[in-house]
């Protein structure tokens, strides 16, 4: 294959993926339009956003066992594009909270993530997102060279502190059913990656 | 008259906006207020399309006049686990609910055991219209126009025994109707309960409508109990049983998480959940609530001078 199709096919296919990522926010946008955002609108925001920031994280770990498995070599080219989707909607979740949620106040806000485990979770994972989104282009990981997959590697801790969060959130209603296959499926991905480095998979 | 409370649920264009709302008793006018003064209730068949009206008096004393939250908002965003842990999942799933025939059996420390149907109930005492706030657990409000009689009057007509202290509601759980009440999130049925002081308040109402027509099943139906000053899982909903005890019995949230929903569980901005503070609260108007800042818990969520005396001398922070 000429490397100009090559090129080209990935970067259609990655603004496919672009526009598909942003189908989610849409709906969002869609439903505040419709005025569908039920009766408590800032629960609904933070609840779809962290959802989606969650899917799009099991969706970048996929990548790599789906890579192997599949020998599609050409996956690792969308990457990059589901990792900063992650980014986008932890932030949009975020700032849902800050801004929405707490109205701007830094005591209460404060208060929250040094009492509330699942909320400590929760901001730990975004603190942890940020290297990851600011050394996510070409000239980062040229300039970083092997210090930029050690970097990435927080992408693991960032799954089980995330897990952490959506879990401990659930906890007091004993409501484990929708955390439990997402746990399920980060255990199922993080545990792929231990077998293939012991046992060659 | 059969089937009376057996009617089909609300399309969004049935709800009454508040304007007309406001107008109700001029609305009601044109219905027959005769039939109502009988028997306390129109006939399914003149109203074949609209939830079913309940008549009432308007108790000004203990409602607030606080912006009402729509209809639409009551009734479309329900914590009742029966039916699914998602706030819309009620509205969806109650539908089969059947709410007549109901009875209510009254037992424990009484005379003698009763029973009393949905029909009894509603004739039992004059209902009222009592605008009251509600404050979920969860760190949202609500102001809910609800039609119901004090449960003082339940009680009084049930020959408690003078050894009864405590008061226990148990809620249907009907695999047949309540899809979700296989799942592991409580023990089921339902069980709440009060100490027999909070339940003669006249605060307590024996629930039975809400925005003027019987309650939609989302919402408890037939009946409930609504306790204002108490987080609103502390109000149990269609109530099958209510039984009188000398001991304090046990509740299903408190079962499920003690830390976390104790028996008491009056609002309290001074006791935070160990999850979140308790401090805030986000009232959910039902128009324009994406900017809403959130407003202060009031101690006892504002009817303080109303309940506080029952609790003079408790230590709050352990009876929470």
């Amino acid at each position: 294959m000429p490397v100009w199709i090559y090129i080209s096919t990935t970067k259609f296919l990655n603004t496919l993926l672009i526009i598909a990522g942003l189908i989610p926010l849409a709906h969002l946008i869609y439903l505040g339009y419709q005025d569908a955002l039920t009766a408590n609108p800032i629960e609904l925001i933070t609840r779809l956003t962290g959802s989606w920031a969650l899917i799009f994280l099991c969706l970048t770990l996929t990548v790599t066992p789906l890579r192997r498995i599949t020998g599609y070599n050409l996956l690792i080219k969308f990457r990059r594009t589901l990792g900063l989707f992650v980014f986008f909607y932890a932030s949009l979740h975020v700032f849902t909270w800050v801004w929405l949620d707490q109205s701007l106040d830094t005591d209460a806000m404060l208060s929250d993530v040094i009492k509330r485990p699942f909320i400590t979770m929760g901001f730990i994972s975004f603190m942890l997102l940020w290297p990851l989104a600011i050394t996510s282009n070409q000239r980062a990981k040229n300039i970083l060279k092997r210090r930029w997959s050690q970097i990435h590697r927080l992408i693991y801790a960032i799954a089980v502190t995330v897990i952490l969060h959506y879990w401990w959130h659930k906890s007091g209603k004993h409501d484990y059913a929708q955390v439990s296959i997402y746990a399920l499926i980060i255990g199922t991905l993080l545990g792929y990656r231990v077998l293939a480095r012991y046992k060659t998979l | 008259m059969k089937q009376k409370l057996n009617l089909p649920s609300i399309n969004p264009s049935e709800i009454t906006p508040p304007e007309i709302y406001a107008r109700r008793r001029e609305f009601m006018a044109y219905g027959a207020t005769g039939l109502l003064a009988s028997t306390g209730l129109i006939p399914n068949s003149a109203w074949a399309d609209t939830p079913q009206k309940l008549s009432k008096k308007t108790n000004s004393q203990y409602s607030s006049m606080e912006t009402l939250t729509t209809q639409q908002a009551i009734t479309s965003y329900n914590n009742f686990y029966e039916f699914g842990t998602d706030k819309s999942d009620p509205a969806h799933n109650a539908k089969i609910l059947k709410t007549n025939p109901w009875v209510v059996h009254i037992e424990g420390l009484v005379k003698k055991p009763k029973t009393f149907d949905i029909d009894q109930l509603l004739k039992l005492a004059p209902m009222e219209e009592r605008i009251y706030r509600l404050r979920c657990v969860e760190g949202w409000s609500m102001v809910i126009p609800w039609v119901g009689y004090s449960l003082s009057n339940l009680i009084r007509a049930s020959d408690v025994l003078g050894s009864a202290k405590y008061i226990e509601f148990i809620s249907l759980a009907d695999p047949a109707q309540m899809p979700y009440i296989s799942s592991p999130v409580l023990k089921w049925p339902y069980t709440e309960g009060l100490r027999l002081d909070e339940a003669m308040h006249p605060l307590t109402l024996l629930t039975f409508g809400l925005y003027g027509e019987v309650l939609p099943k989302q919402n408890g139906a037939p009946v409930r109990i609504t306790v204002p000053w108490k987080y609103g899982f502390k109000s149990a909903k269609s109530i099958v049983k209510i039984r009188f005890t000398e001991h304090q019995p046990t509740t299903s949230w408190n079962l499920a998480a003690p830390s976390e929903y104790g028996f008491y569980s009056n609002v309290n901005p001074q006791v935070n959940h160990p999850r979140w503070s308790q401090a805030t609260e986000r009232r959910i108007t039902g128009t324009n609530s994406l900017i809403s800042p959130k407003i202060k818990t009031l101690p006892f969520n504002g009817y303080e001078q109303l309940v506080g005396s029952m609790y003079a001398g408790m230590d709050l922070h352990k009876y929470y």
